[in-house]
């Protein structure tokens, strides 16, 4: 170190004010610091801005055609993306509808219900949830879970499978890899990801109202019910629609146990296909086709525009969910 | 029975109605079945990546070249082991010198600006961006259009680092924000400069946590395959060049889980077992550093 002035403070902060050099390096260092944070918002306009270009001969075309169209035929130069929006708006649909119930209800058990001693042991087991990659929750779904699912599938169809409406749904011949399974493996990855942000939600009402809900002689489910649930709700929108968005754009799993359908099919116990596991599955070979490429990589914006939407929708809801409970 | 606004079974009587007392149950019992039924998954994979990994993994497996013919016993999975600690050494790299210095930006010099709210909300908007379009992003400006520069090591990299950046520097802006204001004013007072003051003694006090936090960014890149997909292409054996094709243990997994042979599947469950050992690892030394430091500090 330099010497150190009578007042014990380093020499060289002393003399660096004097110095117009420090002023250049404090602003270079500040332009740099702008400059990495800035690189967020360029990446994402090249993402855009790449993309986009890379898929304009699909989309000058028939932009339209593309996104509505229901056959999905590359042999044929046909690409129209409905049946993979369909299988991913399905998908996303069935682990809602599993995780949503379930994470709510783990954050409750952590926040209102548990005791000390597991509050903390069973937050830090579902975060090990995200801790599993994603290729690794496909391998066991795929090897381990799909032929008991099938069972289980057979079952179901085999009692409702009769029934005018719910046949549509529940129907047919039920196969293992399909839209269902695939749900099944995202509601398991999406729980740890809605659980989190729901506990954050939760956590934001003061405990003096519990209180006085509780001193009033309401049982814990009706405190819930009334000062708890109503001043939530919109942020827990938001933690599900995060959810959510991590949902559409699961690539791996859905991939490996989804199966493989290039048709709208109602049958949730039939294969599907999601946009993001097309794209993993035929992007290798479409690379020499400059229709088919065109058309994967147009999956690939779609996709990133529906997420970028989901995204945004959700951090708006939860910020201003936040900014009210601070109020 | 009351005549206040209050719903009447909750003043008066002195004990709770059965009716009440049995819709306070259901939700408890809704509440720990949850837990429970969320917790069976993670055992369920735990004990499948174990069993089956284990009586795959040996010292053969772990030092041997990828074999050619997928189909039969043998060789190993050195490659994409070594595959996968370059391309997350070389990502982490890029990704979190970038990150810690735009996370510098927002906690001290941008706060509320504009400018700074704006990143900020795009960096949490990027951590919700697909990897697979990470992937094919990459590919495109890289690999087969764009620049042209085919499969690599580094494109890869380049892949896994775009999505660790905006976990890095949401994680690094809390770490800074826990630095105590006191240190800034004392620093301050002493006549430094704004960037003296934060190398010298805002990043020294934060620098446990944003170690950690991109150790867990590093964790969590290394289990990622979409990204790798188009950009790492195909390597059988390894080849420590940035500009050389690659493999990496979840491409292994998703090569031989799609393949439904014996001696495929188990290779795919031993490098699983390995590929989850090697995230735990990386955590758990992350969270050994970020104890270390802390005690230094002190």
């Amino acid at each position: 170190m330099t010497a150190v002035s009578s007042t014990g403070v380093p020499d060289e902060y002393i003399s660096s004010r004097s110095r117009s050099s420090g002023v250049w390096v404090d602003r270079s260092f500040r332009g740099v610091a702008l400059g990495a944070g800035l690189s967020v918002l360029a990446i994402l306009a090249l993402i855009a801005y790449f993309t986009t270009k890379q898929a304009w001969p699909i989309f000058q075309f028939d932009a339209w055609g593309f996104v509505t169209g229901t056959r999905w035929d590359p042999t044929n130069n046909k690409f129209g993306a409905l049946p993979f929006i369909y299988g991913t708006a399905v998908a996303s649909a069935i682990a809602l509808a599993f995780a949503v119930p379930l994470s709510i209800g783990i954050a409750l058990f952590t926040n209102e219900l548990a005791p000390r001693r597991l509050k903390k042991p069973v937050i830090y087991l579902v975060d090990l949830l995200a801790a599993i990659p994603s290729v690794v929750y496909g391998l066991w779904a795929l090897a381990v879970l799909e032929s008991p699912a099938q069972t289980v599938y057979e079952k179901i169809s085999d009692t409702i499978g009769k029934i005018p409406l719910l046949g549509r749904v529940f129907g047919g011949v039920p196969s293992g890899a399909s839209l269902m399974t695939a749900g099944v493996v995202l509601a398991i990855m999406m729980i740890p990801i809605v659980t989190a942000i729901s506990r954050e939600v939760l956590a934001t009402i003061s405990q003096d109202d519990k209180n006085a809900a509780l001193a009033m002689g309401a049982t814990r489910w009706e405190m819930l019910r009334a000062c708890v649930f109503p001043r939530v709700r919109s942020g827990l929108v938001g933690a599900v629609m995060l959810g959510m968005g991590r949902a559409l754009g699961e690539t791996i799993a859905v991939a490996l146990v989804i199966g493989s359908n290039q048709k709208i099919d109602s049958h949730i116990f039939h294969a599907g296909d999601s946009m993001a596991s097309v794209i993993a599955h035929e992007f290798g070979e479409a690379a020499s086709q400059p229709r088919y490429r065109a058309a994967l990589i147009g999956l690939a914006v779609l996709l990133f525009v529906f997420t970028l939407v989901v995204n945004i929708l959700a951090r708006w809801i939860t910020g201003r969910a936040e900014r009210r409970a601070a109020l | 029975m009351t005549t206040t606004s209050v719903p009447t079974g909750w003043v008066g009587d002195r004990s709770t109605s059965p009716r009440r007392r049995f819709a306070d149950g259901v939700a408890s019992v809704w509440m720990i079945g949850s837990v429970i039924v969320a917790l069976i998954p993670l055992g369920f994979i735990a004990f499948y990546v174990v069993a089956k990994g284990i009586s795959v993994i040996s010292w053969s497996f772990l030092t041997k070249n990828i074999p050619i013919i997928s189909d039969s016993a043998g060789g190993g999975i050195a490659p994409a082991i070594a595959g996968t600690l370059t391309l997350t050494l070389v990502a982490a790299v890029l990704a979190v010198p970038l990150g810690v210095l735009a996370a510098i930006y927002l906690n001290e010099y941008g706060g509320e600006r504009p400018v700074a709210r704006v990143i900020r909300f795009m960096a949490d908007v990027m951590t919700g961006v697909p990897s697979i379009v990470m992937g094919l992003f990459v590919a495109m400006i890289w690999v087969s259009a764009g620049l042209h520069r085919g499969f690599s090591t580094l494109a890869g990299a380049l892949a896994l680092a775009c999505l660790m950046l905006p976990i890095v520097i949401r994680s690094s802006e809390e770490m800074l924000k826990l630095v105590p204001d006191e240190l800034r004013q004392a620093s301050d007072a002493l006549g430094a400069r704004r960037w003296v003051t934060v190398t010298r003694v805002v990043l020294p006090a934060a620098i446990a946590g944003i170690v950690s936090g991109a150790m867990l960014a590093v964790a969590r890149a290394a289990g990622e395959t979409a990204p790798l997909l188009f950009t790492i292409g195909v390597s059988r054996k390894f080849v420590p060049r940035l500009d050389a094709q690659n493999t990496a243990l979840p491409i292994q997994i998703w090569n031989n889980a799609q393949e439904p042979v014996r001696a495929a599947q188990d290779r795919a469950w031993g490098a699983a077992l390995t590929l989850i050992v090697l995230v735990f690892v990386l955590t758990v030394i992350a969270r050994l550093v970020a104890a270390r430091f802390a005690t230094q500090e002190r």
